[in-house]
């Protein structure tokens, strides 16, 4: 059993290593989903929220790692 | 690997001028989804390779051989089964979850190739992965001779297995929902048996593969092809279609190269 919890973890760290970085995704993508949804009229902003929202994320993730692994 | 194209792309297949239907598939959309799956198919069956042979070294091809047949017969069942599922799901729906997974996938990847290449986090080395492997099976075999063949085989079976289901994953979520599994089934092929061949050929793990970089490209390639999906999967209706996957990727790639400068700035600043 612990074998197969154990290639499960693995399978869903293929997907996930750093949580902050897969939650702030999943919340870019909720948003966008709202907005398109909400106001198709608006869905070209909904796919900029996207595009920009993930780029942000990922410059905010890798600085706070950069800083938190220089931390004493 | 080879799933069923269930979703048409009007643009990947139609009828052609003199009235006949067939592949009108064009290199520009291909040509991402083969190269995709192969520079990712690339960097997974080098790390499969390096256990792999880790563990033919050490106790000898057999349970190594055993292993990796089992762990391909395995995906091989695991793709014939959900495999045709796939034509069953909506086509928004497929795009939102399997844009959701590239996303993940390919920010996991980009993330930690950024941190690479500012030196906050050590690169991969595949001889390392492969001294380590071999320093731990040495280990096991002065411990309990008797069950090692079979932790030989489970080493060598998980390797393939966890390797191989990421390059499933990659060619399904690059190639499915646009009419592109074949395209990209081959790109995978295509590294597999190249890594399969040049490992074996020379017996050693394959160093010199710059797997950051690799990781890199195709860390940029998998998210531009999830932000696209995505938004596709919401009734987003990029401006010029299918070129917009390339203005992303060229987006992610310089914002990617500007963390990778900040970082290190970053970090100088933090010694001084």
């Amino acid at each position: 059993m612990s074998a197969v919890i154990r290639v499960l973890r693995q399978v869903a760290g293929l997907f996930v290593e750093d949580g902050w970085l897969a939650l702030a995704i999943l919340g870019i993508v909720a948003l966008a989903a709202v907005l398109a949804l909400l106001m198709p009229r608006l869905s070209p902003a909904a796919g900029a929220l996207l595009l920009f929202g993930c780029l942000g994320v990922l410059v905010a993730n890798v600085m706070r790692a950069a800083r938190h692994d220089q931390e004493p | 690997m080879l799933l069923n194209t269930c979703h048409t792309n009007p643009r990947v297949v139609g009828p052609s001028k003199n009235g006949s239907i067939g592949l009108m598939m064009t290199w520009t959309v291909a040509a991402p989804a083969i190269s995709a799956a192969f520079l990712s198919s690339l960097v997974e069956a080098v790390e499969a390779l390096t256990i792999v042979l880790a563990v033919g070294t050490v106790r000898g091809w057999r349970p190594a051989g055993l292993g990796a047949v089992a762990g391909l017969a395995l995906l091989a069942l695991i793709v014939l089964a959900l495999g045709p599922l796939l034509d069953r799901v909506p086509l928004n729906l497929l795009q939102l979850a399997i844009g959701i997974l590239l996303l993940l996938f390919g920010m996991r990847w980009l993330r930690k190739a950024i941190l690479r290449a500012a030196g906050v986090i050590p690169l991969h080395d595949e001889a390392i992965a492969y001294a380590t492997e071999t320093a731990q099976l040495r280990e096991q075999a002065s411990l309990d001779n008797a069950r090692l063949d079979w932790l030989a085989a489970l080493a060598s079976f998980k390797a393939v297995m966890i390797e191989g289901l990421e390059v499933v994953f990659i060619v399904v979520a690059v190639g499915a929902g646009r009419g592109l599994i074949i395209p990209a089934s081959v790109g995978a092929i295509a590294a597999c048996l190249l890594v399969a061949g040049i490992g074996f050929a020379i017996h050693r793990p394959l160093a010199r593969v710059p797997e950051n970089t690799l990781k890199f490209v195709v860390g940029v390639m998998l998210s531009a092809f999830g932000v696209f999906w995505i938004g596709e999967s919401f009734g987003v209706d990029w401006p010029g279609k299918d070129i917009a996957i390339i203005v992303f990727a060229a987006l992610f790639f310089v914002v990617a190269l500007g963390t990778v400068a900040l970082t290190r700035r970053v970090g100088r600043e933090a010694l001084q």
